[in-house]
């Protein structure tokens, strides 16, 4: 079902990239990156402590706030839901977990690197795009700040650097990118992860593992792998030992958001026939109706005879 | 356009009333406004949040705006020059010049919006066309739909300078020159000015149904009230039928402020035709509310039901039930104020769609935009009335009084 969609959907972009404008950018350059041999990030909550120590890696990693690792130590915080900000890109939740109440659940929320982002279809310039790996990646240069991926993030993450008058960036985790493609290295949570919550692998044998586990530990997990179908799928999946909207994720279906739009858009401009069918029939009317129905109203006749 | 039946010339009127004092102290606010935004930045300025993106600058001064403009196309070139109908020339230039500066601020609130304004012309560039975005579309077809309009006001500044260009000093020596280009354009433009005309009708279609299918990509954000499949269409449709009554509001406005007779003799057609594309709009309206089930939402009791409510009633049914009494349409005050609902009508709709509908999951707080967006709007709406002012001032835009014509015959 899903395949058989992206193959509708690379036929369309054919058709548009040869259209007025429509070099079919985002749906082009990762095709297999889509098809889950992208990389992921398999997340455990049964295993997070709520530690923090994601946070303080990814903030050194990313010389985000610059702040000492005793500044993340503070876990009285957890309590009230935080969301990520231009200076954070990932940050730990902690939610009542009735079932053993000495035991919170802890979840750390990012970016999810959809495998069909809706911000990388919203966004007019390819400034948000769909890397090789699968890591939805952002550059700033091309950026405009119209800020309408931010619209359409199902998940909310992409954060603006509103404070800033002159270079303002849409800030978002990277999954490492650079991190990954050139140091060989794996994401920074992940290596900091002190009880391995966090596994980094191919998307495809995350999914596995994380399956793996369900049917190994019935009993400690919820039989659903958030990530595996929401919005299309993404990157980051979720494991977890109780109803996922208790725990703060939202509730999505398997439709991938860009099909909402794209088929739109790509109808729209497909070779350009819609509008210059319009044009073409109004050019028609035009012609058809060049003698009118009605005259000038009768005083406007009396302007032109005076003129004369 | 030029060789139109319809004599039009410069009003001819005192420019210095105390009302455009009040323009421009309303402007130079926003032109101080801006001047802070681009200094200390948007957080500075707006109540916008990692929650609320978007603000009233993108749901007024954009959204809106391209709405109002609609008349431009729908009276401009729709009905007089593709359909003929003759009788509405006196209200074509006043319906482009409205379009072209509704389209020109709407470009300017932009600017001051977007976080890096001078990348503004990357969609322009091939190599960052991004086809899938319907902001890519939207961007595009307003940038060249703005250049049509540019080039379908030529031949009224033909009209105005040819045998009068007078440049100031040394530029005198361009004077011929600038008069024989001044020809030049507009002998090739009354050729070939039906090919942009079109292309501005096509345009508009492509960009007012775009500016609806923008949140087409948020289900899960926008209230069921107004998230639908057919958005586009239903936004098309209510530019369409904002068209005339925005030309009608305007010019029983212009005749107002200028002490002229209001042209009653084509408004009064003209506001037959709005209950036919008021009536489609509000048909197709409760067509989708009826098949989505979404009429569940309506008496609800939230802030949205109520301001779906007010949208409707207030700016659909009302003025509505008025244009269809003969009393109404005959009447300059009554018309006026239908028109008026009309206009108010599809502002809230816009409203609700880009601000009201969309609630984002995670937000801490609802979105109310600061003093400074306010005042950076009224201020740009103030400046949009100067800069019409100053136009049908200086331009042949309204059509000449009979008064006149009598005193000189």
């Amino acid at each position: 079902m899903k395949v058989s969609r992206r193959g509708f959907f690379q036929v369309l972009g054919l058709g548009a990239a040869g259209a007025v404008a429509s070099p079919d950018r985002s749906d082009a350059s990762s095709p297999s990156a889509s098809l889950g041999e992208g990389m992921g990030m398999l997340v455990d909550t049964t295993e997070c402590i709520g530690c923090r120590k994601c946070e303080y890696a990814c903030d050194h990693a990313h010389e985000l706030t610059g702040q000492p690792p005793s500044a993340f130590e503070d876990l009285s915080i957890l309590d009230t839901p935080r969301r990520m900000d231009e200076d954070s890109f990932t940050v730990v939740n902690r939610y009542p977990n009735p079932d053993n109440p000495e035991k919170p659940i802890s979840v750390k929320i990012q970016c999810m690197h959809c495998l069909r982002p809706a911000c990388t279809s919203a966004c007019l310039v390819g400034a948000l795009q769909v890397a090789e790996n699968g890591a939805v990646v952002y550059e700033a240069w091309k950026c405009l700040g119209c800020r309408y991926c931010m619209v359409a993030c199902p998940f909310g993450v992409p954060t603006y650097e509103y404070h800033e008058p002159f270079t303002p960036q849409v800030r978002k985790c990277t999954f490492c990118h650079e991190r990954v493609t050139h140091e060989g290295k794996i994401p920074a949570c992940a290596e900091m992860c002190p009880p391995m919550a966090l596994t980094f692998g191919q998307r495809s044998e995350l999914l596995e593992l994380a399956h793996k586990k369900i049917a190994d530990n019935p009993e400690r997990y919820i039989n659903h792998v958030y990530g595996e179908h929401e919005v299309g799928g993404t990157s980051w999946l979720y494991l977890a030992p109780r109803e996922f909207e208790e725990l703060g994720f939202l509730k999505l279906g398997p439709g991938a958001l860009p099909s909402l739009t794209e088929p739109i858009q790509h109808a729209i401009f497909k070779f350009g026939i819609p509008p210059l069918t319009l044009y073409g029939l109004l050019g028609a009317m035009m012609w058809a109706y060049r003698n009118g129905d009605d005259p000038p109203v009768s005083h406007d006749m009396e302007g032109e005879t005076n003129d004369a | 356009m030029t060789h139109s039946t319809v004599r039009a010339e410069p009003a001819r009127h005192e420019f210095w009333t105390p009302g455009v004092y009040f323009l421009i102290a309303f402007t130079l606010i926003a032109v101080g406004i801006a001047i802070y935004r681009f200094l200390f930045g948007l957080a500075a300025t707006t109540n916008l949040d990692q929650e609320h993106p978007w603000g009233i600058w993108i749901a007024l001064d954009v959204a809106t705006g391209v709405a109002l403009a609609a008349g431009g196309f729908t009276t401009a070139a729709a009905l007089t020059h593709i359909f003929h109908r003759h009788r509405y020339e006196v209200l074509v230039r006043p319906a482009l010049l409205t379009a072209m500066l509704g389209y020109t601020f709407v470009a300017l609130g932009l600017t001051v919006d977007l976080g890096r304004y001078y990348n503004m012309h990357h969609p322009l560039l091939p190599s960052m066309w991004q086809g899938n975005s319907v902001l890519f579309e939207v961007g595009m077809c307003v940038v060249v739909y703005l250049n049509v309009l540019y080039i379908e006001f030529l031949p009224v500044v033909c009209e105005r300078f040819i045998g009068a260009v007078n440049l100031p000093g040394f530029l005198a020596a361009l004077n011929r020159p600038v008069d024989r280009l001044l020809r030049f354009l507009d002998r090739t433009l009354s050729k070939v000015m039906f090919l942009f005309i079109i292309a501005g009708v096509v345009l508009s279609c492509m960009h007012q149904s775009s500016l609806g299918g923008l949140l087409l990509i948020a289900p899960y954000k926008v209230h069921p009230l107004w998230y639908t499949p057919v958005l586009p269409f239903l936004f098309l449709l209510s530019a369409i039928a904002v068209g005339y009554p925005m030309v009608i509001f305007e010019s029983l406005l212009a005749s107002k402020s200028f002490g002229r007779k209001p042209e009653m003799s084509v408004l009064t057609p003209l506001s037959r035709l709005v209950v036919l594309t008021l009536g489609i709009y509000l048909i197709a309206k409760a067509a989708d509310l009826l098949i989505r089930d979404a009429y569940v939402h309506v008496l609800e009791g939230s802030l949205e039901s109520w301001m779906f409510l007010v949208e409707i009633c207030l700016g659909g049914l009302l003025p509505m039930g008025m244009l269809l009494s003969e009393r109404v349409r005959h009447s300059p005050n009554l018309l006026l104020a239908a028109s008026t609902l009309v206009v108010v009508g599809v502002a809230i709709n816009r409203i609700n769609v880009f601000l009201v509908a969309y609630q984002p999951p995670f937000a801490q707080k609802a979105y109310f935009p600061s003093l400074m967006e306010i005042f950076f709007t009224v201020g740009m709406v103030a400046a949009l009335m100067l800069v019409y002012r100053a136009a049908v001032t200086i331009f042949p835009i309204l059509p000449r009084e009979r008064a006149v014509r009598a005193g000189r015959a």
